[in-house]
């Protein structure tokens, strides 16, 4: 018997990708797609894959590989797509040549993202065709569709993805041929009126778009993806996505029109499905997309009070509105959450290089503007050492606006390297040209860390493991023209504090460079162990400010205010940032 | 959801090897010829905050989220954490719980008070709750980072499928040179939630 295969809707991209013939792929990491382009990986040998230093840039390649007439895949997530959104806009109108799918990873509920966009909009607006799976399997079928339909429209395609599908595992047929694909390859012939979109030869462009989106709505109607399941027909339901499966769950017994291909709008298709019931419920996740389009068309749409077009679909959102609409069903007694325990937030790792850096801006009661990664963890208590934290590298721009509104008192942007390298360049030499004063530290770990530990220009490596250059942020910097150029240990507490307060009190920019390898990419996790003695230790409560997960609770002091510290073993790594906050000499390395 | 769907939720603390513990399940449940449906929250919580996986399987299975008041095991990594997924678990759901405390950072930097009776709170929530203490049996063994594996031998008694088939699904997923102290682990856990 054939081994049944568990696969991601992450993992199933990558499958596809190889099934289609895909001959490039470029990404930057981003949850929840980083997975996607790691098992693209797995497929080097037929496909070249990377990491691009940002989503703009990976989206240039993925063009440029499919003018030269390859079939190419991109893969990011949802706020990344607004990265990459300046070249895509202008492929839709130019038409691809080599097949060129896009994958969108939507996080409905922001489970691990800052909005929660509903990127199908901005699949509308630049005019590329859309794919929505429900599972792995669809998604497989899909990205391999996705290629066919992008070489025969000449048009981008996307397959959007949510976390429920990108990080839910399904079983998976990828057929008893699967092999690399061989398509027969696009020819590449420079043709400047197709290729330089100058004003003169952007206006035949436009007029093409929009065949190709006529084209394509006709194909909506008739592809396979977008399916009648009969049923019921006092209720029809049009839905899309993963939440599909929560209509099937909720809704069992009504017809449902499921769209697997849903930009350009399937016009007729809905209107003959419309036609065939009595009632039109849409269910869809975030943006009432599908909504709309049919209210356009002057159709009938069931009015509802339960509210769908925010967070996360589930199915007991579904129960809710069937009772609403049917009355039929009873909503299950369950226990509420309890909401009195102690939260358990994400923490930064014990011995994490990050920690010092925020421990000693907020001695220096320092503004800071963060950035997206491990360190926005320094935002919380009871470092509290971060302002703001708007998108990747706004962190510089931020500060510079900041400093320009004219805040008062110490400021500082904070950036990871990989974020630095992804958009943190350009925002430093802002500050350098304009005359700012703004001091920008790079939190130098040499890996992308929150997505879990991708390799980036800082680390040496490529995707696929082989050597690459080590761009050094310093040089970089003095290569801009910044005079104040400095690298500090990550865990030297007093030098910290000394350049720290000096950058941000000079009068000219600034960047500093805080270095420590990731412990946990680097497993530098035990590097030694510390102890507290009890005797010495007074509870007078400073290590704690170091909001380091291996330092618990001791012993309560008599009045039961204060608490000694105890080291936990297993957790700790060694970093010494404790011995160094403790004034009585209470801490010391027992291994 | 037909009568025949299991649902089973993962809880615990990031880096307490949850993820793999629902891989190894679902693939064994996979390889019984079921459907399946495993669905994990990770991203920010990896950084020892709360995590959360799903493993549904069963004849069809479509939602890969478990509704609250619907998982017929809820398998707790720490106790804190089997009080904050309580909404999870069905009126007649089984609940496993791991002996083991781990203070959130909130509470050892004082910011939040800490649950002070927690056996008390614990018996309240769950009066037939399991508990398997898996670091003690993994550092008899000789290797803590293999506690999950005890915890998944605990499981695999509670959920209708032969050890053959987890040590099949175990083999699959765990490199060679780890796969031994696992399937170990995985009996010590077995054995000792039968005692």
């Amino acid at each position: 018997m054939k081994q049944p295969l568990l696969l991601s809707a992450n993992e199933a991209v990558a499958w596809a990708a190889c099934k289609a013939g895909c001959a490039v792929a470029s990404a930057y990491p981003g949850t929840p797609s980083t997975e996607i382009l790691e098992n693209v990986a797995k497929f080097k040998d037929t496909i070249y894959c990377e990491w691009a230093v940002n989503e703009k840039v990976a989206m240039e390649v993925v063009i440029g590989a499919s003018i030269a007439g390859a079939r190419a895949l991109t893969a990011m997530k949802h706020v990344g797509l607004n990265v990459a959104m300046d070249p895509l806009m202008t492929y839709t109108y130019v038409g691809a040549n080599g097949g060129l799918v896009i994958i969108t990873a939507d996080d409905p509920g922001m489970h691990s993202s800052q909005n929660e966009q509903d990127s199908r909009n901005l699949v509308k607006f630049a005019r590329a065709a859309l794919f929505e799976p429900a599972d792995s399997q669809e998604t497989f079928d899909m990205v391999v569709e996705a290629f066919e339909v992008s070489e025969r429209f000449q048009v981008p395609a996307f397959v959007r993805l949510t976390t429920r599908t990108s990080h839910t595992s399904t079983i998976v047929d990828v057929g008893d041929d699967f092999g690399p694909g061989t398509p027969e390859r696009k020819p590449y012939m420079k043709d400047i009126r197709r290729y330089v979109p100058v004003p003169m030869f952007a206006r035949p462009h436009r007029l093409k778009a929009q065949e190709r989106t006529e084209a394509l709505r006709t194909f909506a109607c008739k592809t396979p993806s977008n399916r009648i399941e009969a049923g019921d027909h006092r209720l029809g339901i049009i839905t899309s996505g993963v939440t599909y499966q929560f209509v099937k769950e909720v809704f069992p017994e009504f017809t449902v029109l499921k769209l697997g291909f849903s930009n350009p709008f399937p016009s007729d298709l809905v209107k003959q499905f419309a036609a065939g019931v009595e009632r039109l419920l849409v269910i869809e996740e975030l943006d009432p997309f599908l909504e709309e389009q049919m209210r356009a068309l002057g159709l009938r749409v069931v009015e509802h009070a339960t509210e769908l077009n925010m967070f996360e679909m589930n199915p007991a959102r579904l129960l809710a509105l069937r009772k609403e609409l049917l009355g039929d069903v009873e909503l299950p007694e369950t226990r509420r959450a309890d909401a009195g325990l102690p939260t358990r937030p994400p923490v930064l790792c014990a011995g994490c290089s990050h920690r010092g850096v925020f421990y000693t801006l907020a001695r220096l009661g320092a503004t800071v503007t963060g950035d997206i990664g491990c360190y926005t963890l320094g935002a919380f208590p009871p470092l509290s050492a971060m302002d703001t934290t708007i998108c990747m590298g706004a962190c510089i721009g931020n500060a510079f606006g900041m400093e320009k509104a004219g805040i008062k008192g110490r400021l500082c942007a904070v950036i990871g390297d990989s974020t630095f390298f992804h958009s943190g360049l350009t925002g430093i030499l802002n500050v350098l040209y304009n005359g700012g004063k703004v001091t920008t530290v790079v939190l130098d770990n040499r890996i992308t860390g929150m997505t879990g530990h991708q390799e980036n220009p800082g680390s040496g490596k490529t995707l696929c493991g082989d050597p690459a250059p080590v761009t050094d942020i310093a040089e970089v910097a003095k290569a801009m023209g910044f005079k104040r150029v400095v690298t500090v240990a990550a865990y030297d507490l007093p030098e910290l504090e000394r350049v720290l307060k000096e950058e941000l009190d000079a009068p000219e920019p600034s960047v500093v460079i805080a270095g420590g390898p990731c412990r946990l990419a680097a497993k530098l996790w035990n590097l030694a162990t510390y102890g507290v003695d009890e005797a010495a230790c007074k509870a007078c409560g400073a290590c704690f400010k170091l909001g380091c997960p291996a330092i618990t609770r001791g012993a309560a002091s008599p009045d039961g205010k204060r608490f000694k510290a105890h080291v936990d073993p297993v957790q700790c790594s060694g970093c010494t940032l404790c011995i160094q906050t403790c004034k009585f000499g209470a801490i010391s390395k027992i291994r | 959801m037909t009568s025949k769907t299991m649902n089973v939720s993962l809880v615990g603390v990031g880096g307490q090897g949850i993820l793999l513990t629902s891989d190894i399940l679902s693939k064994t449940a996979a390889l019984a010829g079921l459907d399946v449906k495993k669905s994990e929250i990770h991203g920010m919580a990896q950084r020892g905050g709360s995590v959360i996986s799903q493993v549904r399987f069963g004849e069809k299975i479509y939602s890969p989220i478990i509704s609250d008041g619907a998982s017929n095991l809820l398998v707790s990594f720490e106790r804190l954490e089997a009080l904050r997924w309580r909404q999870l678990l069905a009126p007649d759901g089984k609940v496993l719980i791991n002996d083991l405390n781990l203070t959130p950072v909130t509470v050892s930097s004082g910011q939040q008070p800490a649950v002070t009776d927690m056996d008390a709170r614990l018996k309240a929530e769950y009066s037939s709750a399991l508990y398997i203490d898996a670091l003690s049996i993994a550092q008899a063994i000789g290797n803590t980072r293999a506690m999950n594996m005890v915890i998944a031998g605990a499981i695999s008694l509670l959920t209708p499928f032969g050890d053959d088939v987890w040590a099949q699904a175990m083999r699959e997923r765990i490199p060679a040179n780890m796969l031994d102290v696992n399937l170990i682990a995985f009996k010590a856990g077995r054995n000792a939630l039968c005692a």
